[in-house]
């Protein structure tokens, strides 16, 4: 009597490239929404505020930016108003800095699951920034009210904007994969994380517009990944007229090339997560 | 002909060890790189003194619906195997074949997190552990009331008595319905009653008609469940067959004695986060581990361990099994005044239990030591601490020079008397006399 449809499972060594597997990835996806479920409730249940913090966290760099740069140092900023220029690109660089963080200790901190049970340990980096998201949107929803408030129409360009969300998620798990599986392997990576996230913030136009940077080296300056993410913010969401499109492509090639070399690094170092951990 | 199971051909595993495996900081790493830059990772594996293999060329097949055991001392090799079937680790060579859904049984409560109530955690750990939203929903009230944990199920897990959690955590591993079912019998948890419903519902399991790899220290279990058994030994098979022949060898030969065990780095010494053993020994009293033991020899037991956890409610106890899987005694620091009932800081603690002369058999004899909180919660258990041999005593025989039975063997009190012989002129002689034989 043959097992009907039973799924047969080869385990053996694997070397170099191996392929992600989508159907396994896929057969666990009510794991992944348990995984994200619990992140949120635990992250909630363990703080007073809960949910505000999505908010609190940008909102209250954007006052004291606004107040210390916008105001003080009087960093110029496109013609847009600093508060609603700086907060367009704190919002999606708060949710990438705080993927970093919990991403490169996710793997660490499901070491018990990981050495006993098995499951596509992608869903682990995969379940932290999709935790993230909801963060995300919660600051994105009070990013539209200021926006508005600030009176500004966005173009047609707004459209894109969709495009330029995920293009922030996924540069977070791209950088994402490579932090996690690296921290199991060498945990100096978590102390690295906080320095790596502050210069990281440096080198995106964040608290200053990309006009600053001199046009020839935007080749350059867009191979930073997120300057493409809070430049393409920028041009959809405030109709900003001038956005630099070769950011924009390099970033973009950029972020897929540190996703396709991050999936391979974790497959490769997922093979001896359970041994190193 | 049906197509098996599990087919397993040359399955190996090789672990890094000391040395190799402590590169775990990118200093030493750099470091390292700077020094050999063109020397690549994966060179001479094979020549170097700090791999182990804990698996190698390990071939086997399981039918369909055949439950399989697995024995072996500690270290053989059977958890290793387990993983790379669970997939949790990946085999260095070798490959598997495994044709149905892999359910197991290694550890129970992974994944659990103590600010989520019970149902969630139940939810959480079924996702986990494979299953489907829908079937874990189904199986739900059947979990719940496994454990026994009603009245509690919507309270943070944290609350939980240890016991309570782990049996909340063992319910949810249990009712798992896979094709195949991976189960290390040592997980058994809580309480004396718990562990014995754990260990029915195991055998419930392995009597379902499921193909299922098992792996146990208790013989008796082997005996009753398995259609099959596989022996390892130092990470190869060294026999594959009928359940009774194969116990019956693996325990008369497969033990060397073992009089002393110790393990210096605290983190690699067995155990889990209560507890750690430091050292065992069994020894005559007042002597080495190296001198002899008959029969004759009062001897100690000493056992030293790290309690990690502060003020513990720690008991202990010192079970000894002899050759024929019975459990000779399980002893307790029952007279020990100092301790009893204290609650135990973290440190290293030493426990000597010491054995009268005249009161073991010879033949092989065992000791396995377990630690458990609050009176009733087994926190761990390790089997094969000690293993050594009880000779005979010549001047202990008397007029018996054949096999002497028992799991004991005490000299009692005694008295023979000739009540009204045959003869009387003999008689006359001896009267009055009587014989003690006493040692």
């Amino acid at each position: 009597m043959a097992i009907p449809q039973a799924p047969v499972t080869v385990i053996r060594p694997s070397r170099g490239w191996s392929a992600i597997n989508f159907r396994d990835l896929w057969n666990h996806r009510e794991l992944l929404y348990f995984l994200i479920w619990s992140d949120l409730k635990l992250r909630y249940k363990q703080t007073s505020l809960g949910a505000v913090w999505a908010v609190l966290q940008p909102f209250l760099t954007m006052i004291v930016y606004s107040i210390f740069l916008g105001r003080l140092a009087r960093v110029p900023s496109d013609g847009i108003a600093y508060p609603v220029f700086v907060y367009t690109a704190l919002v999606p660089w708060t949710f990438f800095s705080n993927a970093l963080t919990t991403s490169s200790l996710s793997l660490i901190r499901h070491e018990r699951v990981i050495t006993k049970i098995y499951f596509p340990r992608l869903i682990i980096p995969i379940s932290a920034i999709a935790a993230g998201l909801v963060d995300f949107g919660i600051a994105f929803v009070l990013l539209v009210g200021i926006v508005l408030f600030y009176g500004i129409v966005p173009t047609t360009a707004v459209v894109l904007l969709p495009l330029f969300m995920l293009l922030a998620a996924v540069t977070a798990l791209a950088v994402s994969l490579w932090l996690s599986a690296l921290n199991v392997q060498y945990r100096d990576v978590r102390y690295t994380v906080p320095f790596l996230t502050q210069v990281w913030m440096f080198m995106t136009p964040i608290i200053y517009p990309s006009s600053l940077v001199p046009e020839r080296w935007h080749v350059l300056y867009g191979l930073n990944p997120m300057a493409g993410v809070v430049e393409g913010f920028r041009w959809s969401l405030l109709g900003q007229d001038n956005p630099s499109f070769s950011i924009l492509l390099v970033s973009t090639a950029m972020t897929l090339l540190i996703l396709i070399g991050g999936l391979y690094y974790f497959r490769r170092m997922e093979q001896t997560f359970a041994d190193v951990v | 002909m049906t197509v098996p199971a599990i087919q397993a051909t040359n399955l190996g595993k090789r672990y890094r060890i000391g040395a190799a495996q402590r590169s775990h900081h990118l200093r030493e790493v750099l470091a390292d790189a700077m020094k050999r830059p063109f020397q690549r990772k994966t060179e001479d594996i094979d020549n170097d003194e700090t791999t182990l293999w804990a698996l190698r060329d390990c071939s086997f097949e399981m039918a369909e619906g055949e439950v399989v055991g697995f024995v072996g001392r500690n270290g053989a090799g059977k958890s290793t195997l387990l993983k790379i079937l669970a997939r949790v680790t990946e085999p260095t060579e070798g490959e598997a074949i495994v044709r149905g859904r892999v359910g197991s049984l290694l550890e129970v409560g992974a994944g659990f997190h103590n600010d989520l109530t019970g149902r969630e955690n139940v939810m959480l750990n079924g996702a986990i552990l494979g299953m489907r939203s829908s079937e874990i929903r189904r199986k739900f009230d059947e979990i719940v009331a496994f454990a026994e944990v009603e009245r509690f199920i919507d309270t943070p897990v944290k609350h939980y008595s240890s016991g309570m959690y782990m049996r909340l955590a063992f319910a949810v591993s249990a009712h798992m319905d896979p094709e195949i079912l991976l189960i290390d019998e040592a997980l058994a948890v809580g309480d004396a009653a718990f562990q014995a419903k754990c260990v029915a519902k195991m055998s419930d399991v392995a009597r379902s008609g499921r193909t299922v790899a098992f792996v146990t220290h208790n013989m008796s279990s082997v005996r009753s469940l398995c259609n099959r058994v596989i022996w390892l030994n130092s990470g190869r098979i060294a026999a594959i067959g009928d359940p009774d022949e194969v116990v019956a060898s693996y325990l008369q030969t497969s033990y060397t004695t073992w009089r002393e065990q110790r393990w210096e780095d605290r983190d690699e010494a067995p155990g889990n986060d209560e507890v750690r053993i430091h050292a065992a020994r069994i020894r005559p009293a007042g002597g080495t581990p190296d001198d002899r033991i008959s029969i004759s020899t009062p001897l100690e037991i000493e056992v030293e361990y790290w309690n990690l956890e502060d003020e513990a409610p720690l008991g202990m106890s010192i079970q000894l099994i002899n050759e024929h899987d019975v459990v000779v005694f399980d002893a307790r620091p029952v007279l020990e005044r100092e301790w009893q009932g204290r609650p135990f800081p973290a440190g290293l603690f030493r426990d000597v239990c010491y054995i009268p002369a005249g009161l073991l058999n010879d033949g092989r004899h065992r000791v396995e030591v377990t630690f458990h909180h609050y009176k009733t919660n087994v926190v761990y258990s390790h089997y094969e601490l000690l293993i050594f041999d009880i000779e005979d005593d010549i001047d202990q025989r008397y007029e018996w020079w054949g096999r002497w039975q028992g799991a004991i063997r005490p000299s009692f009190p005694w008295r023979t008397e000739l009540v009204m012989p045959d003869d009387e002129s003999e008689y006359a002689a001896v009267v009055g006399a009587t014989f003690h034989r006493t040692s």
